[in-house]
């Protein structure tokens, strides 16, 4: 418990360093919300090639969340946090997938 | 146990408050087995929704038809710097030893977040307008469900920072108001990253079917 | 609109009893008279005030471990009465006389379901991780213990709410699954499915604030050196079960508030038309319902691993690999939601995935069994009635567990579906596997509750009952199921059924003599409590903490906080280590949350909210909603208040303690059952 490396000793340079966060935080959410707009307004793709980039996107912009605001990283101090974040991933991964699926694959066989 | 160590992930208040500190891990780490908890229930009104925008129809608007992005659009501007407002909140929080910054940004927060809200108002009485009301068809149920709940959250996030706001002058609770605030910045954060998902399937991909 | 729907909503004086059948009136007069006895039981004794500072307030998990287990107690009667009704009227219905009518045998169902699972098994395994997990992990409460209490009184307006609808309109007929479209507004009308919707939204959300709850002390609160391996198994299920209740619990809101919606706001979720799609609430309800089986199942392995153990005199085997097939148990839950409705119309494919998806869970829980075998083999067992009740566990859950992988089958489950034969399959996996571990843990765990052991020739009584009524109620099932009998039917007309059905009603009769037998065992044990008493604590030679304090142990639990070096903590304190030995005068004072009844309060304003919503009455539903959040702002206000028990104290229930325990003498494991037996072990080396 003696690694000292996650916490800067300093108040200022913490506290910089927290702002710089913020703000990449904001700008890389401006950027791809932006880029997924203009996707959906411009529409320069056929359609599934479009719903895949947009559902990236969001995957990219949800990721980008979570680092810059939540502040989910790799640090050893608190991979439960982590742990229980994949763990949920798997969880909505299980739950979405096997919905739409079913319920897709009912429905063409009903339709 | 060390003050030096970030014991949950975030804006850690060791430096500043280390007492406060070592009781924030487990109520946050708490905190943040809610939110996923949450986050689950989020991820299946969004399953729902995927299947009925495809197959709940019956006959009534598609997607297409109800989806306004330029509402969409000033809806995400709003709660994206309102995330950002918060995060500013959160290290005046940590560093300011007076809370005059805290409470500018808890201002700014809210009014975004209410003006969110208002926006989404709007588009339910332009909705409502046309006739396109969930009573109509599986697809608007599904619609104004999870958009609904979203919303509700978001609300039940501006009452919760009422009902701190007289709790901040009282010197008894103060490490008790800062751990929920940092709860509440927890929650305010996640609900932006709903709202992604959100705006990504209900809007975007309903402007490109 | 006339002015009685604005204050009663669509209460009639008609839905008050007297009801229309004599067996009804009689229930609901139950219902009003428990209650009543209760009161002047209290008045006469004089014990209100008791009550009130002494358990209702509580904040203490061990008082509110005990609380889940009576609110769960008390609800095991009324559901297995009414399964006692359900066999009688099918086995004289088949003879030519009923006893009841098809509306009430589908009120019977509902709740006999919606009651065991939520207000049975989920309260008592609640109750039980409550009491032992921060005992065992070595804590001095869970993380949250306002929360906790608030879940208890939670779980108990919901459970309330159920009894209410015996004595104020119908419950739901549509089973503890409620499906749509039958449980639509077009089809039933009325109150019934609204009773069964709040009820189980009030304890829908107790469990998730549980579930959180465990699973937060559980990975904080863990005395120095108690690593996640090292902790007892019963604390594994019992995360694994936090787990799933974190996750498998969403989805039922999410069905049920859908549910809601189609039902009071005319939405189109799983209605006929417009849209609607009862595919997707089947879909919803099971990827909740799968998962909570497992919430039902893995605390009870715990609970046997513990037994099992114990009573045999040794170290569990393969510890290891228990704490993986747990693991992959849970994770594996999540994956096999659909074979609970093969049938629904989905491609060959999709169910042969989830049909593998659910035979490989008999792989990890294959595993444990031959575990508890193993831990068994040349141990010095000891046949007491929890041990009795592991052997009967071992057979017929293996049994239950085939007929299981029979099912995963889907061309088989096609031919038998919905049939007695799937009746038979759960409930050989539920009472078996679940029930009587929460009996056995009963029994096991309650020396350390109350500070004496339960009379043992009772408890061999009530294991026989139990285990015979069993498998005569229900092994006649899979043979009904096979010749087509199908569940959920008021009445057959078949001359072949009749002597299965008769043999199961004996059985359901047997099963009801072994709940008898359980009241008697504590009675009998009540009143001859001074020759049982184990003051010392660890009347079966524990491998856990938990034996290492008093019994009842004190309200702060541990005196100094333990220092773990290994699994089965208490096994090596005793091998290497005094346990019994006053530690250096180092007491210090303990701080603990007071008591609040702010959680009682927000309890009854979440039933009357329940209620109110049932009925309709919208302004009592407004206003106890806020009262439940105006309730919790007070709370804030008020910091989190503190009692202290001073250094003094801790130091004088201490030395009493050891006191006891030097002048008590060590009893050999075959002298358990004896009054000598004052909770000091010989341990077995």
């Amino acid at each position: 418990m003696s690694n000292d490396r996650d916490l800067p000793q300093s108040e200022d340079e913490s506290r910089t360093r927290e702002l710089r966060d913020s703000v990449i935080g904001l700008g890389g959410a401006v950027v791809l919300t932006l880029i997924a707009f203009a996707l959906a307004i411009f529409q320069p793709w056929g359609r599934s090639v479009l719903l895949f980039g947009l559902g990236g996107l969001a995957l990219l912009q949800v990721g980008w969340h979570f680092r810059y605001f939540l502040h989910i990283d790799l640090d050893r101090s608190h991979r439960d946090d982590l742990q229980l974040v994949l763990f949920t991933g798997l969880i909505v991964l299980l739950m979405v997938a096997g919905t739409i699926w079913i319920l897709f694959n009912q429905y063409m066989r009903m339709g | 146990m060390s003050t030096e160590k970030k014991l949950h992930p975030g804006i850690n208040i060791a430096q500043t408050d280390p007492k406060a500190h070592l009781e924030a891990e487990p109520v946050m780490f708490g905190f943040w087995v809610f939110l996923m908890s949450d986050l689950v229930l989020f991820t299946l009104l969004l399953a729902t929704y995927g299947a009925m925008s495809v197959h709940g129809m019956a006959g009534g608007p598609t997607p297409k038809q109800i989806t306004d992005l330029t509402s969409a659009g000033i809806e995400t501007a709003l709660l994206l710097a309102s995330s950002f407002t918060f995060a500013l909140a959160s290290i005046a929080l940590k560093y300011d030893d007076n809370q005059r910054a805290l409470k500018r940004w808890l201002i700014v927060t809210a009014l975004l977040g209410a003006a969110f809200i208002g926006m989404e108002i709007k588009d339910f009485i332009t909705l409502a307008g046309k006739g396109q009301i969930p009573q109509v068809s599986g697809f608007l149920s599904a619609h104004y469900a999870l958009l609904g709940t979203h919303m509700l959250h978001v609300a039940s996030a501006i009452v919760w920072m009422a009902m701190i706001w007289p709790q901040m002058k009282v010197p008894r609770l103060k490490d008790l108001v800062r751990l929920r605030i940092m709860r509440l910045a927890l929650f305010w954060h996640m609900l932006d990253v709903v709202w992604v998902a959100i705006v990504t399937f209900v809007f975007l991909f309903g402007a490109s079917t | 609109m006339d002015w009685t729907y604005w204050l009663f909503g669509t209460l009639q004086w008609s839905d008050f009893p007297p009801k229309k059948d004599l067996i009804a009136t009689f229930a609901a007069s139950l219902v009003i008279l428990a209650p009543i006895a209760v009161a002047v039981i209290l008045t006469v004794t004089k014990r209100w005030t008791w009550i009130w500072k002494e358990w209702l307030t509580s904040l203490d998990h061990k008082k509110i471990g005990v609380m889940y287990c009576v609110l769960a107690a008390a609800m095991l009667v009324r559901a297995l009465i009414e399964a006692g009704l359900m066999r009688t009227q099918q086995a004289m219905a088949n003879v030519g006389s009923p006893v009841i009518g098809a509306d009430h045998f589908g009120e019977l169902f509902s709740t006999h379901g919606t009651i065991m699972i939520f207000f049975v098994v989920m309260p008592f395994i609640s109750g039980l991780i409550n009491f032992v997990m921060p005992l065992q992990i070595g804590a001095r409460d869970l993380t949250f213990p306002f929360l906790n209490a608030a879940s208890l009184w939670l779980t108990a307006a919901g459970a309330m709410l159920v009894n209410a609808s015996l004595v104020v309109g119908k419950f739901s007929t549509g089973g503890w699954s409620g499906y749509p479209p039958f449980t639509e507004l077009a089809f039933s009308p009325g109150e019934g499915v609204n009773y069964w919707i709040w009820a189980l939204t009030l304890t829908g959300i107790g469990t998730t604030l549980t579930g959180i709850n465990f699973a937060v002390t559980l990975y904080k609160e863990r005395a120095p050196g108690m690593h996640l391996m090292r902790m007892p198994l019963f604390c594994w299920t019992a995360l694994s079960t936090s787990i799933l209740m974190i996750f498998a619990l969403p989805p039922l809101t999410v069905a049920t508030a859908m549910l809601a919606l189609d039902r009071y706001a005319g939405f189109h979720f799983f209605t006929n038309g417009a849209g609607g799609n009862m595919m997707l609430y089947a879909n919803l309800f099971w990827l909740f319902g799968h998962p909570e089986v497992y919430i039902l199942i893995l605390p009870a392995f715990g609970v046997w691993s513990e037994v099992i153990s114990t009573f045999s005199g040794k170290k569990l085997y393969g510890y290891t690999s228990l704490v993986v097939a747990t693991i992959s148990i849970a994770v594996l839950s999540f994956t096999v939601w659909l074979h609970h409705f093969f049938t629904m119309g989905q491609s060959a494919n999709v169910n042969a995935v989830f049909g593998i998806a659910t035979m490989l869970i008999g792989i990890p829980t294959g595993v444990k069994v031959y575990d508890w075998l193993l831990t068994m083999y040349r141990g010095r067992i000891r046949f007491t009635p929890p041990l009795l009740f592991s052997i009967t566990f071992l057979f017929c859950f293996v049994v239950g567990g085939l007929t299981g992988v029979l099912l995963a089958n889907a061309p088989v489950d096609f031919a038998v579906h919905n049939s007695l034969f799937l009746v038979a399959h759960f409930h050989n996996m539920l009472i078996p596997g679940t029930l009587f571990a929460m009996i056995a843990g009963y029994m096991y765990w309650f020396p350390k509750v109350f500070g004496f052991r339960l009379d043992e020739r009772w408890g061999t009584i009530s294991w026989f009952l139990w285990s015979a009524g069993f498998l005569l109620a229900f092994m006649p099932l899979y043979a009904l199921g096979l010749m087509g009998a199908m569940r959920r039917t008021s009445m057959f007309t078949d001359p072949h059924y009749t002597p299965y059905l008769m043999i199961a009603l004996g059985g359901a009769g047997m099963i009801l003599c072994g709940l008898a037998a359980l009241g008697v065992q504590l009675f009998v044990s009540i009143r001859r409590r001074e020759q049982m008493r184990v003051p010392v604590g660890d009347p079966w030679d524990g491998h856990s903490l938990e034996w290492w304090s008093s019994a009842p142990p004190p309200e702060w639990n541990f005196a100094r906080i333990p220092q773990v070096d290994g699994t089965e903590a208490f096994t090596a304190m005793k091998r290497n280590g005094q346990p019994y030995v006053a530690q250096p005068e180092n007491y210090e004072d303990i701080c603990l949350p007071a008591n609040t009844g702010i959680p009682v309060m927000i309890g009854v304003a979440g039933g009357l909210c329940a209620f109110a919503l049932t009925w309709y009455i919208w302004w009592l539903a407004v206003v106890m909603l806020v009262a439940m959040w105006a309730l919790v702002v007070w709370r804030s206000w008020q910091g989190e208040p503190m009692k202290e028990f001073p250094a003094e104290l801790v130091r004088k229930h201490t030395e009493e303690w050891l006191e006891k325990a030097r002048a008590a003498k060590p009893v050999d494991r075959f002298a358990e059952s004896e009054p000598v037996n004052l909770g000091l072990a010989d341990p077995i080396r």
